[in-house]
């Protein structure tokens, strides 16, 4: 069906204060994909996957030209097409179901225009026509209430449906290749496995050929057949998603497969350093509870783990905990003195004392300020360190997160999307603090890199006896860091206790479906869920 | 580093600007207010630009009052900025009562037309230079304030502005060292604009008699005495004229490419 020979990409890059230059983006990759099968593309961040799923429709994003090699699709070279053939290939022969589907629906229309638009404009069935086609792809994707379904704006559903109503309308036109860029990174866990399921069956139904763009192999391992593994534009290896999983040939490969299998052993029971009691809070302005009645211990130097899916009230407590939110019921303990519940009214030693690590490094560090000065500062405002002593001790911290020489200066720009979280941990740690409350830290780094943090946090806290709070959605992160695990779900703890007695069962059903809902490394995990799901609502 | 053609262009012209305006004593070829010639004298050897409507060199007069304009429009827009960013960032970050009382007063102020409040307030006045520059300073901070407060609320909302005030640090960290580094080139670009428009604003006021006062010259008080000259042909009015054209034009392209240096510059907010 697809056959893509020695692809070359290039673009031009524009750095700031220097000639522009040619850059490729990819480099002689060659990959097939036939009827009814999928292909899946695998990579961290600038691997080149989602560039070459999009060059499958003969289209580069900004600037970006496919200058070398064949893109065959149906028998013909796409590559060398003309506007008007460009035009009706896209959306007839191959369509795209993106990563953000909240960004990409127009939320002025219903969502039943805009998943037959294309049908309708390529003139490939009438209204009538489409409108049922629609209407059965919806029912086959799982959406509640096929019939009406299409009636609704894209703000009246859910982020999970929204997937899978752009699905419906990638798969509408009968093409005869779909690529999926991302198409469940954004969703819960909870979510993205109906979303997968949803759309492995359609696959499989309407016999069409995929491209699966992701990052993340477990899910990969479910839908796909073949996969491709990339990294910075050139082919690692390619095989059966059996062979990659169980027999990685290369190096990167088998650190993508081995990833996330860091072994901590959780500590002994020790004296809370951290006792939240009774914490309820809400926004200024509302009248519902965000946390209710929330109690936790978390013991010194230890991590405690904080799960649950977007809207759990993870990050709130967070909140709550540093004082931005003040709780309108309960108490914060933090090492045996009583928190003021406002962090205008807390002292400098309290402020001190708890530090925070953001998800996004990237907006966490002012731009304007060199690596130095964000991390000398705290050394500056808490110890009144100035000058020499300041710059050696700043680089001391560098030494720990294993940054060394020559990042002083830099600015958090010329920084990689790993190294600016490494020097959000080294302000944290320039504190001294005994807790770091650390939100989501690794959600949004590539696997092998986010593994890197981790090893590092843990290390640091044999040696700084730090405790963390470790908010996150990611239950392989947990498994790997944490001593004591809190489940939230709608504000409230429903789970709490140490690592192993909470992913022990029996369950309750949320951390049931929260633990089973997690992608494992191999193949045919998630039918095995499904059917396993489908029999137990049966039974009851 | 490549400077484009229209940024030299802009550097160059307000070069010349402000470097006729800071000589001007040592560069201009006659006396502010002696007659030197007769009225309304096309341009020729010995007055370059022609002689006014009461005989004085036209380029002595522009030059000495390209130096008061300037010095009116910089001195007024550097107190508008100081003042509005301030406020601006004030609000921004404290939000609550004072954010509501500095906007709604703002709000206030807007409502009026400045010129209108200007030729009040001037009317009352006694009229000196540090009034006027006080007064044009007043009302254009209004809206560096509406602009600083916009631009400050995308950035207080930051994670590392949260950092900042999580470790304790107080309001003048949080505004001079967190927010106005990554507010700056929208508050360059908007300085030139506001410049030009402070050129304007003193022009518009000398010539309409509220501006800067006889024997003084500027550029606007200049247009206004030489305006009878047009209906007999007489390009006496034109060059003041031209000069505000000029300034406005070159101050602006070089804003415009400030704003798009340092929008790149070290991954600062893009443009």
């Amino acid at each position: 069906m697809l056959e893509i020979r020695n692809l070359r990409i290039e673009a031009t890059s524009y750095p700031p204060g220097e000639p522009p230059r040619d850059v490729v983006l990819v480099d002689d990759v060659s990959v097939g994909v036939a009827r009814g099968k999928v292909l899946g593309l695998i990579g961290e961040s600038g691997a080149g996957k989602s560039t070459i799923g999009l060059s499958a429709m003969a289209y580069g994003r900004g600037g970006v030209r496919l200058t070398g090699g064949q893109i065959v699709l149906n028998g013909r070279d796409i590559r060398g097409l003309d506007a008007g053939g460009l035009r009706s290939l896209r959306g007839r022969e191959v369509t795209y179901v993106a990563q953000s589907a909240a960004a990409a629906f127009n939320p002025a229309k219903r969502l039943m225009d805009q998943v037959i638009e294309t049908c309708l404009t390529h003139g490939l069935m009438g209204r009538a026509e489409a409108e049922a086609r629609a209407v059965m792809l919806f029912g086959k994707l799982g959406l509640p209430d096929p019939e009406h379904f299409g009636s609704r704006y894209p703000h009246q559903v859910s982020g999970g449906q929204l997937q899978r109503a752009m699905t419906a309308m990638a798969l509408c036109p009968k093409p005869d290749l779909v690529i999926f860029d991302e198409p469940t990174t954004a969703l819960d866990v909870t979510t993205q496995i109906d979303v997968l399921a949803a759309i492995k069956e359609a696959i499989r139904d309407t016999g069409v050929a995929a491209l699966y763009i992701t990052h993340d192999l477990a899910v990969v391992a479910q839908v796909a057949d073949d996969i491709l593994v990339l990294r910075g534009g050139k082919k690692v290896e390619y095989g059966s998603v059996r062979q990659i999983i169980t027999a990685p040939q290369e190096g990167y490969t088998r650190a993508l497969v081995s990833v996330r299998s860091i072994d901590h052993v959780e500590k002994a029971e020790a004296p809370p350093v951290l006792s939240v009691q009774n914490v309820t809070a809400r926004y200024r302005g509302t009248n519902f509870d965000v946390l209710k009645n929330v109690t936790l211990d978390l013991p010194a130097g230890q991590t405690l783990a904080v799960v649950g899916e977007s809207g759990s009230g993870k990050s709130t407590l967070a909140r709550a905990i540093t004082g931005l939110l003040p709780p309108s019921a309960g108490r914060i303990t933090f090492d045996g003195r009583v928190l003021s519940r406002d962090l205008a009214q807390r002292s400098k030693d309290d402020l001190r004392e708890v530090q925070m690590i953001y998800q996004m490094a990237d907006v966490a560090m002012n731009p304007r300020q060199t690596v130095g000065t964000i991390i000398g500062r705290p050394l500056e405002f808490y110890f009144g360190m100035r000058g020499e002593a300041k710059r050696r001790r700043v680089q001391e911290l560098l030494d720990q997160i294993e940054m060394g020489r020559g990042y002083i200066d830099r600015y958090p720009a010329e920084l990689s999307g790993g190294q600016k979280q490494r020097v959000c941990i080294a302000r944290a740690l320039a504190a001294q603090p005994k807790l770091i409350i650390c939100d989501e830290v690794t959600s949004a780094l590539d696997p092998l890199v986010a593994d890197g943090i981790l090893k590092l946090l843990l290390a640091l806290q044999a040696e700084a006896h730090v405790a963390y709070l470790f908010i996150t959605h990611d239950l392989a992160t947990v498994k790997a860091i944490a001593d004591k695990i809190a489940v939230m779900y709608r504000g409230q703890v429903v789970r709490y206790g140490a690592k192993t007695e909470v992913l022990t069962p029996p369950f309750d059903d949320y951390t049931d479906l929260l633990l089973s809902s997690v992608p494992e490394m191999r193949t045919g995990w998630l039918e095995e869920v499904i059917a396993h799901r489908r029999m137990e609502s049966a039974g009851n | 580093m490549k400077i484009p053609l229209s940024a030299l262009i802009g550097l160059v012209l307000t070069g010349g600007f402000v470097f006729a305006a800071v000589f001007a004593q040592v560069l201009a070829p006659y006396p502010l207010d002696a007659a030197v010639g007769g009225v309304w004298e096309s341009p020729s050897a010995r007055h370059w630009l022609g002689t006014d409507t009461i005989g004085r060199d036209i380029l002595s007069r522009l030059i000495h009052g390209g130096q008061i304009t300037i010095f009116v429009a910089l001195a007024s827009s550097l107190l508008s900025f100081g003042l509005g960013s301030f406020f601006g960032f004030l609000a921004a970050t404290r939000g609550g009562w004072i954010d509501q009382g500095l906007s709604r007063f703002v709000d206030l102020m807007m409502a009026i037309p400045s010129l209108i409040v200007a030729l009040v307030v001037l009317s009352v006045l006694p009229i000196d230079l540090w009034v006027l520059i006080v007064v044009m300073g007043l009302l254009d901070a209004t809206r560096v304030f509406r602009l600083s407060r916009a631009v400050a609320m995308d950035i207080a909302v930051m994670d590392y502005v949260e950092a900042a005030r999580l470790r304790g640090e107080g309001q003048i960290w949080v505004i001079f060292r967190e927010i106005l580094p990554n507010a700056l080139s929208p508050l360059v670009a908007e300085f030139g604009l506001r410049f030009i428009f402070a050129v304007l604003f003193i022009s518009t006021l000398s010539f309409l008699g509220l501006g800067i006062q006889p024997p003084l010259a500027d550029w606007g008080g200049m247009v206004k005495e030489n305006k009878d000259g047009l209906i007999y042909g007489k390009s006496a009015a034109l060059m003041p004229a031209l000069a505000i054209a000029l300034l406005a034009i070159s101050v602006n392209l070089v804003a415009d490419w400030v704003l798009s240096r340092t929008s790149s510059l070290k991954g600062g907010r893009g443009a």
